[in-house]
C-alpha cells in the first residue's frame, strides 16, 4: 500500500511537525517501504490471541497517596526557555 | 599494562590494596581520552574536573582508613540519555543540547552511593534511534577496530569507549539491540537485562515497554558486578520488578556441564554473513566440548519481530516525544507568533531526520483507522513471539544466535536506507519484544579484523544462566588478547 504525500502532510500535522516538500516526498517513500515490510504481521493468525500490553505481568501498580517533597520549582524552571514569576511563559492563547 | 587497560574488578582490587590511587587511575583515563577520543569521538561531554576532585577525596578517605564501598573510586562512563544531576543530558539531540539534569536517574543514584566516578557522557544515535551512532546531532562515533566503520548503535559511544580503553565500563540502554549490537561490533560484553530488572527512572524514554538499562564491559565478571549495583526494585518505576535481589557474581562459575542450549536454524540462514555463521557454529562446538548440550532448534520470529518492533517502538516513541514542545525544557524556536508555532517550529527544528521519521510512522500506526490494523495487531503478534520463546525455554536453558548478522559496516553505507539499517537489529529485536535478557559475548575477528559476537538469550529473570555460560566461554577462550588497531583513520 503506497502512502501518499497528502497522508504524510496529515500525519505531520497530527505530530506537530513542519516538513519540507523534500521531506514529505522522502518520508512518503520510506513509510511505503517500511509499512510494506510490516505487512508481514498480517500473515499470522491472531484471532485467539490476547494483546501483550506490559511484558513482565506488572499491571496497575498502586502506591499510597502520600504527600512527599518534589523537586524544587526553581530547579525545574532552570530548563525553561522562558519563565516569569515562577511559571512557564508562553505566548497569549486567549484572543 | 597501563592503568586504563584494567577491568573494574581488577581496579577495585588494586584500589583496595592501595597499589594505585583513584586519582592516578582517573587521570590515566582523561589522558587516554585526550590521546584517542579525537579520532573515536565517543564522548559528548567530559566531567574531568568533578571526576578528579572526587577521586582525590576518595583517596584521602581511603588513606584515613574510612570504610568505603567496594567500587569506590572506580570510574565509569554514562550514555547521554541518563540524568546525572547538574550535568547535561542531551540524548545527542539539538532538542536537548542545553538541557541540564535537575535530578539523578535511579541507576546513577545507585552508582553514586557506591562512590563510583563518572568520566563523562557518551554519544548515541539521537534519542537512541539508530544502529550506527551516525544519527547523533553532534558527530558520529567511530569504531576503534576500524575508524572508517560504525561502532553500532545506539549506545555506540558507550561501546567504542570501553573497546578503546576510554572507560573501564559504561552504562547503555537497549530498546531493540542498542547495547548488544554495538557491543558486538566493538568486541566487548554487552548485557540487556530482563525488562523490569533495572529501574528506568531518569532514563529519557524512547519506547517504554522495551527500554532497559544495562552494562557494557570488558569482561563477564564486570557485567555481573555492575548488574549487582544497578538492579532492584524502584518505586519510581512502576514496571520495575519486586523480585528479591540476586548476587550475580555467584554465577561466575567455569562449568556448563548439563546446560542445554538451543541453536535456532533461522538465525543462521539468509542475511547472516558466512563468516558470522561459521563463528557461531564454532561457538556451539566449543560449548559442546565444554560439556553443554547444544541442539539445533527452530525459532521463526526474526522478521515478525522486526515488523512488530517498528510498529510498537515508533508508536511509543511518538507518544513519549510528544513532551518536547518548547515550553518546559528543551529547544525553543525563535520563529513564532503563537503557541502552535512554538510547538511546531521547536519540534521541526529540534528533532533530526530519523527521529521525525519514527514519530511520523508512530503517529500513523496510532491514527484513527490504522490503530487496529497495525498497533493492536502488533501487540497480538508480540504475544505469539513471547509464546514461541516460552516453548523453547521449556526445553533449553539458553538460546544461542549471532548478535549482529554482519560485522561493523562502513560509515554512510546504510544511512540513506532506513529498512536496511533496521535489518542490523534482526537478531536482537525479538529479545526486547519478549522482554528477555540477552548478552553479547565477543568470539573472534573476521577476515577484516572486525569483532564477531554471539548472543546468549535467557528466560525472564534468568540472567544467572547467561552469566555462567558466558563466563565459562570466556575462561576457556582468549578473545581479549585482541586489541583495537585504530586503523582506517586517514580517508
Amino acid at each position: 500500500m503506497a502512502i501518499s504525500k497528502d497522508e504524510i502532510i496529515h500525519i505531520a500535522k497530527l505530530a506537530c511537525l513542519n516538513l519540507t516538500e523534500e521531506e514529505i516526498e522522502k518520508y512518503a517513500q520510506d513509510m511505503t517501504d517500511i509499512l510494506e515490510f510490516a505487512e508481514i504481521v498480517n500473515n499470522l493468525n491472531t484471532d485467539e490471541i490476547k494483546e501483550t500490553v506490559g511484558i513482565n505481568g506488572e499491571y496497575n501498580v498502586f502506591r499510597k497517596d502520600e504527600v512527599k517533597p518534589s523537586l524544587p520549582r526553581e530547579e525545574l524552571l532552570k530548563n525553561a526557555p522562558s519563565q516569569d514569576e515562577g511559571m512557564f511563559r508562553i505566548p497569549k492563547v486567549i484572543q | 599494562m597501563e592503568l586504563y587497560e584494567y577491568t573494574i574488578h581488577e581496579i577495585a582490587e588494586k584500589l583496595e590494596k592501595q597499589e594505585v590511587t583513584s586519582y592516578d587511575l582517573v587521570k590515566s583515563y582523561f589522558d587516554r581520552i585526550k590521546e584517542k577520543d579525537g579520532v573515536v569521538k565517543a564522548y559528548v561531554s567530559l566531567m574531568e574536573e568533578e571526576a578528579l576532585a572526587k577521586a582525590k577525596d576518595i583517596d584521602e578517605r581511603r588513606k584515613k582508613g574510612e570504610k568505603l564501598g567496594k567500587y569506590a573510586g572506580v570510574p565509569i562512563g554514562i550514555k547521554d540519555n541518563m540524568n546525572v544531576k547538574g550535568t547535561k543530558t542531551t540524548c545527542s539531540s539539538k532538542m536537548l543540547e542545553n538541557y541540564e539534569s535537575p535530578y539523578d536517574a535511579t541507576v546513577i543514584e545507585k552508582l553514586k552511593a557506591e562512590d563510583m566516578i563518572f568520566l563523562g557522557k557518551l554519544n548515541m544515535d539521537e534519542f537512541a534511534m539508530g544502529s550506527s551512532t551516525e544519527h547523533s546531532y553532534f558527530f558520529p562515533t567511530h569504531n576503534p577496530w576500524d575508524l572508517s566503520r560504525v561502532p553500532g548503535g545506539s549506545s555506540g559511544g558507550s561501546a567504542a569507549a570501553v573497546a578503546a580503553d576510554l572507560a573501564p565500563a559504561a552504562l547503555g540502554s537497549d530498546t531493540g539491540g542498542s547495547i548488544r549490537q554495538p557491543a558486538s561490533l566493538c568486541g566487548i560484553i554487552g548485557l540487556k537485562p530482563t525488562y523490569g530488572l533495572v529501574s528506568r527512572y531518569g532514563l529519557v524514554a524512547f519506547a517504554s515497554s522495551l527500554d532497559q538499562i544495562g552494562p557494557l564491559t570488558k569482561d563477564v565478571t564486570d557485567s555481573a558486578i555492575i548488574l549487582n549495583l544497578i538492579s532492584g526494585h524502584d518505586e519510581k518505576d512502576s514496571t520495575s520488578s519486586r523480585r528479591e535481589k540476586i548476587d550475580y557474581t555467584k554465577s561466575l562459575v567455569n562449568d556448563v556441564k548439563g546446560m542445554k542450549i538451543g541453536l535456532p536454524k533461522e538465525f543462521l540462514a539468509e542475511g547472516v554473513s558466512p563468516e558470522v555463521k561459521d563463528a557461531i557454529l564454532e561457538v556451539a562446538e566449543k560449548y559442546r566440548e565444554l560439556g553443554a548440550e547444544v541442539e539445533e532448534c527452530s525459532l521463526d520470529v526474526g522478521k515478525y519481530s522486526l515488523a512488530t518492533y517498528y510498529i510498537i517502538a515508533c508508536a511509543e516513541a511518538s507518544s513519549n516525544l510528544g513532551r518536547f514542545d518548547g515550553i518546559r525544557y528543551g529547544y525553543r524556536t525563535e520563529k513564532f507568533e503563537n503557541l502552535k508555532d512554538i510547538y511546531k517550529n521547536s519540534r521541526s527544528e529540534g528533532f533530526g531526520p530519523e527521529v521525525k521519521r519514527r514519530i511520523i510512522l508512530g503517529t500513523y500506526v496510532l491514527s484513527s483507522g490504522y490503530y487496529d490494523a497495525y498497533y493492536k495487531k502488533a501487540q497480538k503478534v508480540r504475544t505469539i513471539i513471547k509464546n514461541e520463546y516460552d516453548k523453547l525455554f521449556e526445553k533449553y536453558d539458553l538460546i544461542l544466535t549471532p548478535t549482529s548478522p554482519i560485522t561493523a559496516f562502513k560509515m554512510g553505507e546504510k544511512s540513506n536506507n532506513p529498512l536496511e539499517m533496521y535489518m542490523a537489529d534482526i537478531c536482537t529485536v525479538p529479545v526486547n519484544i519478549a522482554g528477555l535478557p540477552g548478552m553479547n559475548v565477543p568470539c573472534k575477528l573476521d577476515s577484516n579484523g572486525l569483532p564477531i559476537g554471539f548472543l546468549l538469550i535467557g528466560n525472564s529473570f534468568e540472567e544467572e544462566k547467561i552469566f555462567r555460560a558466558a563466563y565459562t566461554y570466556e575462561q576457556n577462550t582468549n578473545f581479549r588478547d585482541n586489541k583495537p588497531t585504530f586503523k582506517g583513520g586517514e580517508n
